[in-house]
């Protein structure tokens, strides 16, 4: 068991609109891509973040930027009452615990 | 059509560029300058208030050198989303400025000026004849919501900006737009492909965020061939690489193969990003899926009260070990203190424990001292006044379990301590709307300025 946080290069979250959260994680390369993309599924990142596997919206794995992109329900609209990040731009702690 | 040249300054109008990196780009003479000057990222309060969220200043400074390059070069200058959320509000304040930079430029312009506004009763009667349906996980829209929004707008898609290019407009300051249509208004007018000038338009709305290193204030060009586009940067400190632009169609969206829009959705299932020489790349392939129906995203924002804050800091180790119960009995005690005070909420941001995350923190374990963002959320600013400054107080002489420290539990940085922060928004409308003419919903006024 490894984590993911040692080989990639780009870990982030962000509004994907004023609803919905999502996180980037890129790898250096297409083999350390191929390596890590199918260990990262729904119920983990369920896991980190203490949601519900149906508030994970989508897994979705795009090679031309060896990435892997997860989108979450974001836990308020933007802005709304009780938001503490507004561009959820650091929401992506979590997935430093991330394993492979 | 052999190649058409676009020139994107900067990633959101009044985010500014260098301007080496802008003459660099009028030196590849392009055929038109477009910005995005607007985003939902900063949060409800911009389209619900009205308001811009960059400055006037740095709005105009960018302004007075797009529209001297336009004017003098006899190309279009193409602004989107005019004033960060453009409704009515923002898109006057853009014309003011333009005309200010008119004046100084001692230029005239033939200005084309687009609404994106919409009316609340066609809105309540295409509701009623189920035209308007959520856009992801958001609720129904009600007829409450309608009414209540300070503003809705509709993001209009390329066909209002591509009749102000047919009138001649020299400066066209749009409403609410799909980020896109500011750059492939006029490739599509000049009969360039629909997909690939709209991904082309989708890559340029961030200027050089898409190259490496990636930066919002400086400037990325695009070159738009019959069956590819190639993307520049045009500081000599960055190049694009194929990373940098696969890494920014990921951004901000939540699927990068399927970028949905108005009128259709752009397929890039069978894009190719190729590096050439001179920090330059090829985008090919992408394809346009037109919709069976043309639906517009509706966008808006209603007034829900008036806000203050307080900010303070915990260092006793005691009161940090028991801080949700602090804070819990305070809470309390307050409510039992304003019960006929009507609808308010109190919220306490704590940070060093999970402030930045809140529920979704998986370790909430107390660092050795937090900083406390008391929070209150009422009808009026005086209730949010009273709220906000009671909590402070209350708090700050609470008498928790085992308290050591009798004189103050709160390190206030501030005096005045409690800070008025005026009306809060929150998004109320964010759903589709099925319409017949992509065109019919925006008007345009030509004006001389």
């Amino acid at each position: 068991m490894r984590y993911v946080r040692d080989v990639a290069s780009v870990i982030r979250s962000k509004n994907a609109g004023p609803y919905e959260l999502t996180f980037d994680l890129m790898f250096p390369d297409a083999e350390t891509y191929e390596q890590v993309r199918h260990s990262i599924t729904k119920e983990k990142i369920a896991a980190l973040y203490k949601i519900d596997v149906n508030q994970v919206l989508g897994i979705i794995h795009f090679a031309p930027a060896h990435a892997v992109k997860i989108t979450i329900v974001r836990p308020r609209a933007s802005g709304d009452l009780g938001e503490t990040d507004v561009y959820g731009a650091q929401q992506h702690a979590p997935l430093f615990d991330l394993t492979y | 059509m052999s190649e058409l040249r676009v020139l994107s300054p900067t990633a959101i109008l009044g985010y500014g560029f260098p301007l080496s990196s802008f003459e660099a780009g009028l030196a590849r003479d392009p055929h038109v300058i477009a910005v995005d000057a607007g985003s939902t990222d900063p949060g409800p309060y911009y389209l619900g208030a009205g308001k811009c969220f960059t400055q006037r200043a740095a709005v105009k400074r960018d302004l007075h050198f797009l529209v001297d390059a336009a004017l003098k070069r006899g190309i279009p200058l193409i602004i989107g989303t005019a004033g960060g959320s453009g409704a009515r509000p923002h898109v006057d304040w853009t014309v003011a400025i333009v005309n200010e930079v008119l004046a100084d430029l001692q230029a005239a312009a033939k200005l084309a000026v687009i609404y994106s506004d919409i009316d609340r009763d066609l809105l309540v009667q295409e509701l009623r004849r189920g035209r308007i349906q959520p856009l992801g996980p958001v609720a129904d829209l009600t007829e409450e919501q309608i009414q209540t929004s300070s503003h809705i707008v509709a993001q209009m898609g390329l066909e209002p900006i591509v009749q102000a290019l047919k009138e001649g407009a020299q400066i066209i300051i749009a409403g609410r737009a799909y980020d896109p249509t500011a750059f492939a208004a006029l490739p599509v007018l000049k009969g360039c492909d629909l997909a690939l000038a709209l991904h082309m338009g989708k890559i340029l709305e961030c200027a050089a965020i898409a190259a490496s290193p990636g930066s919002g204030s400086d400037c990325l060009f695009g070159y738009l061939c019959d069956d590819c586009f190639v993307l520049e940067a045009l500081n000599p400190q960055r190049r694009c690489t194929k990373l940098s632009v696969a890494a920014h169609t990921l951004y901000e969206k939540s699927d990068p193969y399927w970028l949905p829009g108005p009128g259709g959705t752009l397929d890039l299932r069978q894009c190719t990003f190729e590096e050439l020489e001179g920090g330059r790349v090829k985008v090919s392939g992408t394809r346009f899926v037109p919709t069976e129906k043309y639906f517009l995203k509706l966008e808006g924002a209603r007034p829900i009260g008036y806000r203050t804050i307080s900010i303070a800091g915990v260092r006793d180790p005691i009161m940090i070990g028991q801080i949700d119960d602090v804070i819990a009995a305070v809470k309390e005690r307050v409510a039992d203190n304003f019960r006929d005070l009507g609808d308010y909420q109190v919220h306490v941001h704590c940070y060093g424990k999970n402030g930045v995350m809140a529920d979704l923190e998986p370790h909430p374990q107390p660092a050795h001292e937090l900083g406390l963002v008391i929070e209150a959320v009422a009808p009026t600013q005086e209730v949010a006044d009273a709220v906000c400054g009671f909590f402070r107080s209350t708090l700050l002489h609470y008498g928790y379990p085992g308290r050591k420290s009798t004189a103050g539990n709160l390190a206030i940085p501030y005096s005045p301590s409690d800070i008025s922060a005026g009306a809060v928004y929150t998004f109320s409308i964010y759903h589709l709307l099925e319409v017949d003419d992509p065109a019919a919903l925006f008007t345009m006024e030509i004006r001389e300025g």
